[in-house]
């Protein structure tokens, strides 16, 4: 299976130690291609300027190139409008500051934020911290053995007493796509807001925040062919105007005096300090990449990637796959797994010594954990780049661990 | 020494660490460690008599790495005294963060001295240091 994508991804073009980089951690975070590398190169070297303030030249080019960046990412998840789109670090500080900014200003005591047990810290812990202050209620959706949000959960703990649901369209573990349509309709009988981790979903599939209805989207640039440092929030309109702001500082404000001040309009409100040019400059060019490529491309390259690791991954009996272990419309190219007797870093110490870059350790997901009754777990994850041929590198690789720790084939 | 090396030398102390992995009956100390990377917990016995460790083990799960060095560690500790105990830790820490690299000062470490290159491993260092940590909040 030759690929089409690899060569764009300069990364690849070097050996790791002599041996051609097997890249299977893509849920960490994704290679960049040769174009985004260069827009951001140029933004440094032609135009760097601080936004907004330079009455010059090359910082108006910067703002217009910043704010062409949003108009982009609007479009992209099919926003209504640019000031819809605050621009963060990453998918972390957009949930940090939906939780800080809008939970705090709408929890009081008893009330009830309803989370899935498979939930990135990220997506858990400003909400358990939050509730804490507010003396309310963190509740959990359970998951079924293979992964799934259960019928009745959904049913039974989407309640009255529910004022926010916050999940991931695509769990970071195991891959699994949940029901968010339906999620986001219950949430709204009740009058809950939905937030949307879609960290894992938008590198491999679209996502229209309209269609949905959701009312607040995350997402991180960086794994999705972007640089580190920028992420996404989406919000609707009159529930972001409603929202005090998260951060304070610089090219937030309108008028600051000793004791007041009053608040710039969205997006501004919500991107206190220099905010990372570059970064949405890159970002705008992953987009007009993977828009290039197109999801369903993506989705067909992914999907029998899937198919071919977990059939190749069954034919080893001392593999355990977690999640379900067979392609299904409802998953996506993230496949965690464990190798009997041997320590999931050990695992992923040993492939390294063959170039192989996969996943060890707890996701930044204890509590999934725990409710799967393991300690860590392995995990590779595919994007479009890869091949066949990775995964038939990672499989021999793997054949050979537990015999480098002494146990039988 | 490349990683595989290290495994197979970690290979023939793994087999050893079971004899000090269980609890003891008259435990003057005890103490968990935990790994926050993987999320990996050991606890840490010790019987301290006279300022002397007369006798330790470890119980709970971890990595080939992080096993294998706390019971090379407790090999090494059983029979010295506290502050001695508190060289060895000193030094395997130093060891393995890259500080100490005098191959003298090294010797008292022993068979850990095999650890060494997990210096080059910063992935790796938390699992070698787990049981050590554990031993320093103990002691």
């Amino acid at each position: 299976m030759s690929n089409l994508y690899k060569k764009d991804f300069p990364i690849f073009n070097k050996e790791a130690g002599g041996k051609p980089l097997i890249y299977l951690d893509n849920a960490a975070t994704t290679q960049k291609p040769e174009a985004v590398l260069k827009v951001m190169e140029d933004y440094y070297r032609q135009y760097n300027a601080n936004p907004y303030r330079g009455l010059y030249e090359i910082s108006s080019k910067a703002t217009e190139k910043y704010e062409e960046a949003r108009k982009v990412t609007a479009d992209f998840i099919h926003a209504k409008a640019s000031d819809e789109i605050v621009f963060t670090r990453n998918a972390t500080e957009s949930l940090n500051l939906i939780a800080y900014s809008y939970g705090r200003s709408i929890l009081n005591e008893g009330d009830e934020v309803l989370i899935p047990i498979s939930e990135h810290h990220s997506n858990l812990l400003p909400w358990q911290q939050l509730i804490k202050e507010k003396k309310g209620v963190l509740n959990y959706l359970y998951l079924d053995e293979k992964g799934h949000l259960k019928e009745e959960e959904i049913e039974e703990k989407i309640t009255e007493r529910t004022r926010i649901v916050a999940l991931a369209y695509v769990s970071n573990v195991l891959g699994n796509i949940y029901p968010v349509k339906k999620i986001i309709e219950k949430a709204h009988r009740v009058g809950a807001a939905v937030v949307l981790d879609c960290a894992q979903s938008i590198p491999h599939f679209p996502l229209d925040v309209q269609e949905l209805d959701i009312d607040f989207a995350v997402f991180s640039g960086h794994k999705m062919l972007g640089p580190m440092g920028i992420g996404v929030l989406y919000g609707k309109k009159d529930l972001l105007d409603k929202m005090p702001p998260f951060l304070t500082g610089g090219e937030m404000i309108d008028f600051v005096s000793e004791q007041e001040a009053t608040f710039a309009p969205l997006p501004q409100k919500f991107e206190a300090g220099t905010p990372n040019v570059a970064g949405a400059i890159g970002l705008m060019e992953a987009v007009s990449y993977i828009k290039q490529v197109g999801y369903r491309q993506i989705n067909s390259i992914e999907e029998e990637l899937t198919a071919y690791a977990l059939t190749r991954l069954k034919e080893l009996p001392y593999v355990t796959i977690y999640g379900e272990d067979h392609l299904t419309k409802d998953r996506t190219g993230v496949i965690s797994f464990n190798v009997e007797g041997v320590h999931p870093h050990d695992t992923a110490s040993l492939l390294d010594a063959d170039g192989v870059c996969i996943r060890a350790g707890h996701h930044c997901a204890q509590p999934l954990m725990r409710y799967m009754g393991e300690a860590a777990t392995c995990r590779i994850s595919f994007y479009f780049y890869n091949t066949k041929e990775d995964i038939d590198v990672f499989i021999t690789s793997l054949k050979k661990v537990r015999g480098w720790l002494g146990l039988g084939n | 020494m490349g990683i595989e090396q290290i495994y197979s030398e970690i290979l023939k102390e793994h087999a050893n660490s079971m004899h000090n992995k269980h609890h003891l009956t008259h435990a003057t100390q005890t103490h968990k460690g935990i790994n926050p990377s993987c999320g990996d917990e050991i606890e840490l016995e010790v019987f301290v008599e006279d300022c002397i460790v007369k006798d330790a083990s470890f119980t709970g799960s971890g990595c080939a790495i992080s096993q294998a060095s706390a019971s090379m560690m407790i090999d090494l500790i059983k029979g010295k005294t506290v502050e001695e105990a508190k060289l060895l830790t000193r030094t395997f820490t130093g060891m393995i963060k890259n500080e100490i690299r005098d191959e003298e000062e090294l010797e008292i470490l022993e068979d850990a001295v095999a650890l060494k290159d997990i210096s080059h491993m910063p992935a790796r260092v938390k699992c070698a240091v787990l049981g050590w940590h554990t031993l320093e909040d103990t002691i």
